[in-house]
C-alpha cells in the first residue's frame, strides 16, 4: 500500500482529538441537565433541554477553534518555530483553510440541532402556560416568580402570548435569529461556485462573522435557562416534592416554593481569546499596510502577465512564499494574494500577475496604461503589501531530493525556488542539502512559456557553463495543442533546440505518466525522503497523492506538499 | 464587483431557504405544535422550492457547474417557459410563499430567509439576468471527408532520399511542405 502514516498519520489524528473532543462535550453537558437541579425545568422540557444545551457546549468549543486557522500571521509565526522540531507537525499548519471549513460544517450542524431543541422547548413553555389548571404541575411552576419577577421558571410570563412574540422580545431570540441569519448568509456565499467566481461577495459577506461573534457573546445574557437554587434545593427537594405541588409553602409540607435562577453567560469565556488573537491578526495586517512599498521596475510580459519589482524597508523573504497586495486605487479593501517569483538573495521582490479580472486590470491601468514610453516613478501607484506567508514550498530545501510539479500558472512558487537554487549552487557556491531536483510543467498552451522559458533558458546556460548538469532535471509537458502547430512539432523534431522554447531540453506532448516516473526516481535515489511539491488543480494532486502513498516503500518515502490558496 | 451574476448566489440562498423551510415544516407537523397547519404548508412550500431551486442556471459567462442529477428537474423547469426564466416572477412568487412561514416560530426562519432569497433575486433581475437551462451540448458529428473513407492505395509521396536525409546545419531549408494538407 504505501506509507500512509507518514503522508495523513497526523492529519487524522488531529481531526480524531477535534472529533471526540466534541463528542465528549455534548455527552457531557447533556448528562449535566439530568440532574436534580435541572428537575422541574424537565417536567416542563423534558430531554428537549439537554438536546438543546449539548450542542450549545459544541458550539462554543467549535466557535472558539474557527477564529485561529485564519490568522494567517499568527500561523507563519508558529509555523517557523514549530519547523526547528518537526517538519510534519508544521505541513499540518498548511491545511488551516481545510480545518476551518470543517469546524464551520460541525458549527452549522450544531445549530441545526440546538435550533430544533429550542422549536421544542418553545412550544412546551407556551403549553404551560396555556393550559391554565391548577393541578396540572408544569402550569403551577410557570406561575412560581409572578410577584418578584425574579425567580421564575418559564421563561414565557403570560399566556397572552405565542412562541413568535417571545422570540423577538427576549435577547436570547433576537440575537439567535440574528447570529442564524449571519450564518446562513456565511455559508450560501462560501459556496465553492461563489467562492471561484466572485471572491468579492464570499469576502464581503463573510465579514457578517462580526455580527455572529457579537450575538453569540449576547446570546445567554437574558439568562432564560432556569435551574433551581441552591438554596431553593434544600427546602425543596424535587424528588421528593414533586408529587405534593399543591401543598408548596403550606406551613408543615417540608416544601417551600421553588425558587429558579439563570445560568451566567459562559460563551465569553470561550470566545474572547481567540477573538483578541484576531483582532491582533487584523492590526498586525493594518500596521504593515501601511509600511511604504515602493515600486522599482514595471515589466509587461506577452499575454498579460505584469510583473511588479518591489522594495519595502525590512522584508524579508523564504522561498515560495506569498504576499496580500492592496491597491488603493484599483480598490480600497480588496486585498489579492501572489506568490512571489523572486528568490530572496534579490534585493527587490517580485509578483508576477495575469490580468483576468477588474482588480488586475485596474492595477495593469495604473501602472502601465497605455503609455509606452518609461513611466515616472512617482507616478507609479501607492501599494501595501501584507505578508509574507509562509506555504508548503518553504520546505523545498529541506529533501534532498525533490519533484516540484507546477501547472500553467501554478507554476510561479517554483520560479523562486529555481532563482534561488541558482544564486545559492552556482553564485555562492554554497553546499544546498538537496542535491537533485525533477521539476514538471504542465501547460496548456505555448503562450504561457513566455517568461518563464526565459528563466529556466538563463539557468540551462549558467549550469552549462559551470559544468553542473545533472543537478536540475526539468521536463515541460505541453497537454494540449492544435493540428496546424502539431506538424509544425513534427517537422523540427530533430532541431537542437525545442522549436516551442528554445530550450536544450525538449517539451513533451501530453499528461507525464506519474506511474514511470516515480518509479524512475525512487530506483534512482533508494533510501531517501523525496518531497513532492504541487502548485496546481486538484484532481492533479490527488493522482499525485496517490502516486505518491502507492510508491514510498521502506526504504525510498514520497512526501507530498500541496499549495493552495 | 462589476461581473457578478448575482441569481447564483440567489440560487444558493434560495435551495438553502428551501430547505430550512421544509425542515421547520416537518418539525412543526411531527411535534404536532400550535399552529401546525402553516407547518404543513412550510413542508410543502418548502419542497416546492427546492425542486424549483435545484437546477443551476447557465451562466452568461464563464463554465457552469450543474448539480448532480439536475438534468430532469431543468426539464421540467423549463418547460414553464417564461414563468421561470424571469427572476421578477421568481422574486415575487418566493416573496409570496415565504409570508405564510411568519406565522409559526418553526418556520419563521425559512421565511426570512426565502425573503432574502426573493430580494437578491430582485437585484439580479433589475440587472437583466434570466435563468438558462443547462443542456447537454450536442456534440457535432464530423463526417470525415469521402476520400478517408478507402484505404490509400499507394505509398505518401515523398521526395528522393538525398532531400529527405537530415540536414542539421540547416533545418529550415530541410523543411519542405506537405502537398496533402494536414489536419481539416
Amino acid at each position: 500500500m504505501g506509507n500512509f502514516a507518514a503522508n495523513e498519520g497526523l492529519s487524522i489524528f488531529v481531526i480524531l482529538v477535534w472529533l471526540g473532543i466534541n463528542a465528549f462535550l455534548f455527552v457531557h453537558f447533556y448528562m449535566a441537565f439530568l440532574t436534580d437541579k435541572w428537575y422541574y425545568t424537565r417536567v416542563l422540557l423534558g430531554h428537549a433541554l439537554s438536546w438543546a444545551r449539548a450542542p450549545a457546549a459544541a458550539l462554543n468549543f467549535n466557535c472558539m477553534l474557527i477564529l485561529l486557522p485564519v490568522c494567517r500571521n499568527l500561523l507563519s509565526f508558529l509555523r517557523g518555530t514549530i519547523q526547528c522540531c518537526s517538519r510534519t507537525a508544521a505541513r499540518q499548519l498548511d491545511r488551516n483553510i481545510v480545518f476551518h471549513k470543517l469546524v464551520a460544517y460541525m458549527i452549522a450542524f450544531h445549530t441545526a440541532v440546538h435550533i430544533v431543541a429550542h422549536l421544542f422547548n418553545f412550544e412546551y413553555f407556551m403549553d404551560a402556560q396555556l393550559n391554565r389548571n391548577s393541578s396540572w404541575l408544569p402550569f403551577v411552576l410557570s406561575e412560581i416568580g409572578n410577584g418578584d419577577n425574579a425567580s421564575y421558571l418559564n421563561p414565557i410570563r403570560t399566556n397572552e402570548t405565542n412562541p413568535t412574540i417571545v422570540m423577538f422580545t427576549t435577547i436570547a431570540g433576537l440575537t439567535g435569529v440574528a447570529i442564524t441569519l449571519a450564518l446562513i448568509l456565511i455559508i450560501t456565499s462560501s459556496m465553492e461556485v461563489i467562492r471561484r467566481s466572485y471572491f468579492e461577495v464570499f469576502w464581503y459577506t463573510h465579514h457578517l462573522f462580526v455580527i455572529f461573534f457579537i450575538g453569540l457573546v449576547f446570546h445567554g445574557f437574558g439568562r432564560i435557562v432556569r435551574g433551581q437554587t441552591k438554596a431553593s434545593l434544600d427546602t425543596n427537594n424535587p424528588l421528593e416534592c414533586d408529587k405534593e405541588f399543591e401543598n408548596w409553602g403550606v406551613n408543615g409540607s417540608g416544601c417551600a416554593v421553588p425558587e429558579f435562577a439563570g445560568n451566567p453567560p459562559m460563551t465569553w469565556k470561550w470566545v474572547v481569546g481567540p477573538m483578541f488573537l484576531y483582532v491582533c491578526e487584523r492590526l498586525v495586517r493594518i500596521y504593515r499596510s501601511h509600511q511604504k512599498v515602493v515600486i522599482t521596475k514595471v515589466v509587461m510580459h506577452p499575454h498579460k502577465t505584469l510583473e511588479l519589482q518591489m522594495k519595502r524597508k525590512g522584508f524579508h523573504m523564504e522561498v515560495g512564499q506569498y504576499v496580500f497586495i492592496q491597491c488603493p486605487s484599483a480598490s480600497r479593501l480588496e486585498w489579492h494574494p501572489f506568490t512571489l517569483t523572486s528568490a530572496p538573495e534579490e534585493d527587490y521582490f517580485s509578483a508576477h500577475i495575469r490580468i483576468v479580472g477588474d482588480w488586475t486590470e485596474a492595477l495593469y491601468q495604473a501602472c502601465v496604461g497605455d503609455k509606452t514610453q518609461p513611466q515616472e516613478a512617482w507616478k507609479l501607484p501607492k501599494l501595501a503589501i501584507d505578508g509574507p506567508f509562509g506555504t508548503a514550498s518553504e520546505d523545498v530545501f529541506r529533501y534532498e531530493v525533490v519533484m516540484l510539479v507546477g501547472a500553467g500558472i501554478g507554476v510561479t512558487p517554483f520560479a523562486s525556488i529555481l532563482k534561488s537554487v541558482w544564486y545559492k549552487r552556482i553564485q555562492n557556491n554554497q553546499d544546498v542539502f538537496t542535491k537533485k531536483i525533477y521539476f514538471y510543467w504542465l501547460c496548456p498552451e505555448t503562450q504561457a512559456f513566455e517568461w518563464f522559458a526565459d528563466l529556466l533558458q538563463s539557468l540551462e546556460d549558467q549550469m552549462a557553463e559551470k559544468g553542473v548538469t545533472d543537478f536540475l532535471s526539468y521536463n515541460i509537458y505541453l497537454t494540449r495543442w492544435k493540428e496546424t502547430e502539431a506538424a509544425h512539432f513534427r517537422v523540427h523534431h530533430e532541431a537542437e533546440n525545442d522549436p516551442i522554447t528554445g530550450l536544450k531540453q525538449k517539451t513533451l506532448y501530453g499528461k507525464p505518466n506519474w506511474d514511470n516516473e516515480f518509479t524512475n526516481i525512487a530506483t534512482q535515489h533508494p533510501g531517501t525522503k523525496v518531497g513532492v511539491f504541487l502548485c496546481g488543480p486538484q484532481q492533479l494532486g490527488k493522482s499525485l497523492e496517490k502516486q505518491c502513498l502507492s510508491h514510498s516503500e521502506e526504504d525510498v518515502k514520497f512526501i507530498f506538499n500541496k499549495e493552495n490558496f | 464587483m462589476g461581473k457578478i451574476e448575482w441569481a447564483m448566489w440567489a440560487n444558493e440562498q434560495a435551495l438553502a431557504s428551501g430547505l430550512i423551510l421544509l425542515t421547520g415544516g416537518v418539525v412543526g407537523v411531527a411535534g404536532q405544535f400550535r399552529g401546525w397547519q402553516f407547518a404543513a404548508y412550510a413542508v410543502a412550500a418548502g419542497a416546492f422550492v427546492c425542486l424549483l431551486e435545484y437546477p443551476r442556471s447557465k451562466r452568461t459567462k464563464g463554465t457552469s457547474v450543474e448539480r448532480t442529477g439536475q438534468y430532469c428537474l431543468t426539464v421540467c423547469v423549463k418547460s414553464f417557459g417564461p414563468l421561470t426564466r424571469n427572476y421578477y416572477v421568481r422574486a415575487f412568487l418566493h416573496a409570496a410563499l415565504c409570508v405564510p412561514g411568519g406565522f409559526m416560530l418553526a418556520t419563521v426562519l425559512g421565511c426570512v430567509c426565502l425573503g432574502i432569497a426573493s430580494l437578491i433575486y430582485l437585484a439580479a433581475a433589475i440587472r437583466g439576468e434570466h435563468w438558462e437551462p443547462i443542456l447537454p451540448r450536442k456534440e457535432v458529428t464530423r463526417k470525415p471527408p469521402q476520400s478517408v473513407k478507402e484505404p490509400p492505395q499507394n505509398p505518401p509521396p515523398r521526395p528522393p532520399p538525398d532531400t529527405r536525409r537530415k540536414r542539421v546545419d540547416d533545418l529550415e531549408g530541410a523543411a519542405y511542405d506537405n502537398p496533402i494538407p494536414v489536419g481539416d
